[in-house]
């Protein structure tokens, strides 16, 4: 489904490069963890994929579903299935969340060349996605993410994911922030998308999570390259080793 | 950075042009010569068979006008107006005062509806439209027909023209007119008169809720013709009336100049609700053409407890001067100024609003929301004071600007004054880009650059939308769509 190739890319402003020769492959069906330590540039991957025009890449290719994406902007990557659930989602002020929602279920519709959701097919969905996730109807009526909790802000950026039923899911450190119960409910959210035709991309520093969401492959991202790949067993090899022994491997 | 730089060139691609109420209409004309003289007014006046005494206070406002400087201090700029390249009056030949619709010329009712405005009461009250709003259309400088007149009447409401009013109601017109905006107020408003051509009246008895929306539609079609509007409106002791105004124009290469002029007058417990859209041609990419709106709007809270409020969206025009204010004298009387500027393309806008607060106990709130795009010019300029003897007074402002790109400007001119030390003015602003994080989530969520714009933008006025009666509200957020199109959707 996923297929990146010796990956380089800069931020566009100054140039530093910061992926540098990135592989990585992930399967339909399949749940993917990327790991590393802080400032390795996996949110910036993420970024990346979905299209953030900040970055600049100056080598390899992204293919998705055999298709290079490079061309297409992040609205049209959306719109062809690929969604980032963000690290800091952001603030958007007077939008209410249901009202975000439904731009950004129709306009994928639209690219798609499907009809509009009537309004009361949208609002079942939204309510039943809602209430999966455990989150009040209230919250909805508020501007997307603004005063929204840590954990607040993580749970809405599952539902949106819910709603919005791509076919491959980034997930960026979606754990942080979330309390125990928190924790669980997000997991199932993200377990229940889980299908055949379905990938999921995991980012994440810590095992917890992956007690929930268990990866079928798990990657070390270093210095904007992938450095180590492996099953769920590397997981809790990091957790108890750290990243020192596998960086000094690579080098 | 590149998607910012994409919606700036978008913006600037799409802006003015996509001007969506662009068409011209032919129809026979009756006009003026161009000019101003004693002549021309005499020649108006005439023409609206008018009473002695106003074609007397036109003269005056007139010879008053002669020694008048046009004002400088706006943050506009534009070439030399020459008034006497003007025609001061302009009237669809057809229509000397139609009596019901089926006398309006086919051709005129064509423009409104092509406009969308409900004209046709048959069709309103056979439920087609939902709302029921009473339109009167004003086209060049006549007022071609007013809806809904008879319900109105059983309600004791008098809605009609000015010129209509003056015939018909000549003294309450008499006792009101000029007592809100002078006649030698400002420039505009002494030119305007001097040679204003029509309007709408609404007079509101005593204890009486109007049953309805009042409407004005005003549409300049001829080339060349100054549009000098004069509207009065009377709330009268415990009434309330909500009152919507909107505008269009066709695409023109020549500028047009537009210097309405509204006076409202709410007395003991009464209240009025002014709603406008403004939707004139803003002039095309290059910055030709487009709508010159020198206007001149001011409520008088005359009596006790009474309440004017006014909301704007203001989208149009090349250049717009307005400051919509409110004379806070009666006691415990309150006003109030929501608005939403967007300026796109060459347009510059210089708005806001006077809160005079003259009364005890008074109270103002002023929402500002200005919206800059291309190479536009957005300025709030308000002002708020309190007189020696206006014990508690009390005002809020809030002025927030957004920029989109960064070759447009956004500025905030407050003056505050308090001659009474009870006085207490509250004033917040800001000014805010729409951020690239904000851009990139949306985009991210399959929201096309336009769309999200549109979508970020609504969320940063929706203070002001709701606060406009619904079928404006949502005409309004549509527009405010259109005028940043390219980026919006
Ligand atoms: N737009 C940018 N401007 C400047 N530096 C940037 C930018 N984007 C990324 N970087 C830098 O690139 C590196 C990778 O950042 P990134 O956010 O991708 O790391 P990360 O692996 O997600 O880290 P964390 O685990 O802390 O979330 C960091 O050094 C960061 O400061
Ligand atoms: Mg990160």
């Amino acid at each position: 489904m996923l297929e990146i190739k010796n990956l380089h890319a800069r931020i566009a402003e100054d140039g530093t490069e910061i992926i540098r020769g990135l592989n990585l492959t992930v399967k339909a069906g399949e749940v993917a963890a990327i790991m590393g330590p802080n400032g390795s540039g996996k949110s910036t991957l993420s970024y990346i994929l979905s299209g953030r025009e900040d970055y600049e890449v100056t080598e390899g290719d992204i293919l998705y579903n055999g298709e290079s994406i490079l061309e297409l902007d992040a609205s049209e990557r959306a719109a062809k299935g690929i969604f980032l659930a963000f690290q800091y989602p952001v603030e958007i002020p007077g939008v209410a969340t249901m009202q975000f929602l439904k731009v950004a279920m129709n306009e994928q519709r639209k690219y798609r060349g499907e009809d509009e959701l009537t309004t009361p097919e949208f609002m079942r969905r939204v309510k039943e996605a809602a209430a999966e996730l455990k989150i009040a109807p209230e919250m909805l009526r508020r501007p997307l993410n603004v005063g929204f909790s840590g954990g607040e802000k993580k749970r809405a950026e599952i539902l949106q994911m819910a709603l919005l039923e791509p076919k491959l899911c980034v997930l960026d450190e979606t754990d942080s922030g979330l309390d125990i119960d928190a924790l669980k409910i997000v997991a199932d959210g993200v377990n229940a998308l889980r299908s055949p035709d379905r990938a999921v991309v995991v980012i994440t520093h810590y095992q917890r999570l992956l007690n929930y969401i268990v990866p079928d492959t798990v990657h070390v991202l270093y210095k904007g390259q992938v450095i180590k790949s492996g099953d769920k067993t590397l997981a809790h090899e990091l957790e108890a080793n750290g990243y020192a022994e596998i960086i000094e491997a690579a080098a | 950075m590149p998607a910012v730089q994409e919606t700036i060139d978008q913006v600037r691609q799409i802006d003015v042009d996509q001007y969506k109420y662009g068409f011209e209409t032919t129809i026979e004309m009756d006009k003026a010569p161009k000019g101003l003289s004693e002549d021309i007014i005499r020649l108006i006046s005439s023409k609206k068979n008018e009473p002695e005494w106003m074609l007397e206070w036109r003269l005056q406002a007139y010879s008053r006008w002669q020694t008048m400087e046009e004002p400088s201090w706006a943050r506009v700029r534009y070439p030399k107006i020459d008034f006497n390249d003007l025609h001061y009056y302009a009237a669809p030949k057809s229509t000397s005062g139609p009596k019901s619709l089926d006398e309006v010329d086919p051709e005129l009712l064509r423009v409104y509806e092509k406009l969308g405005i409900p004209l046709k009461e048959q069709e309103i009250l056979a439920g087609v439209e939902k709302s029921r709003i009473a339109v009167d259309a004003v086209f060049d400088s006549v007022s071609v027909v007013t809806t809904f007149k008879e319900e109105l009447k059983k309600a004791g409401v008098i809605f009609m023209s000015i010129s209509e009013a003056m015939r018909e109601h000549p003294d309450l017109v008499r006792k009101y007119l000029g007592t809100v905006v002078p006649q030698s107020d400002n420039f505009y408003a002494t030119l305007n008169s001097a040679v204003f051509t029509d309007g709408s009246f609404v007079y509101v008895p005593k204890g009486v809720r109007c049953p309805m929306e009042l409407s004005t539609y005003f549409r300049i079609n001829e080339k060349n013709t100054g549009q000098f509007e004069r509207t009065l409106i009377i709330a009268d002791e415990g009434a309330y009336v909500s009152y919507l105004e909107g505008c269009t124009a066709p695409q023109r290469d020549e500028n047009q100049l537009h210097a309405a002029v509204v006076e409202l007058i709410a007395l003991d417990d009464a209240e009025i609700k002014y709603s406008t859209v403004q939707n004139w041609y803003p002039g095309d990419k290059q910055g030709k053409g487009g709508i010159y709106n020198f206007v001149t709007k001011r409520g008088d809270c005359r009596g006790k407890n009474s309440k004017i409020s006014w909301t704007q969206v203001e989208t149009g025009s090349a250049i717009t001067w307005k400051y919509p204010s409110c004379i806070l004298r009666g006691d415990g009387s309150r006003g109030e100024f929501y608005s939403i500027a967007v300026s796109n393309g060459h347009q510059q806008i210089d708005s806001g609003t006077k809160m005079i607060h003259l009364g005890k106990n008074t109270s103002s709130r002023i929402i500002s929301k200005g919206i800059a795009a291309g190479v536009s010019e957005n300025t709030y300029r308000g002002q708020v004071s309190a007189h020696r003897k206006a014990e508690n007074a009390r005002n809020f402002t809030q002025c927030d600007s957004l920029l989109i790109g960064d070759r447009c400007g956004a500025h905030t001119v407050p003056y505050i004054e308090a001659k009474n030390s009870t006085a207490q003015f509250e004033h917040e602003a800001t000014t805010s880009k729409i951020s690239e994080d904000q851009l990139f989530y949306c985009l991210q969520r399959g929201i096309p650059e336009e769309a999200a714009i549109a979508l970020i933008v609504n969320g940063f006025v929706k203070e002001v939308i709701q606060e406009l009666p619904m079928e404006f509200a949502v005409e309004a957020q549509k527009l405010i769509g259109i005028s940043l199109e390219g980026s919006v959707g």
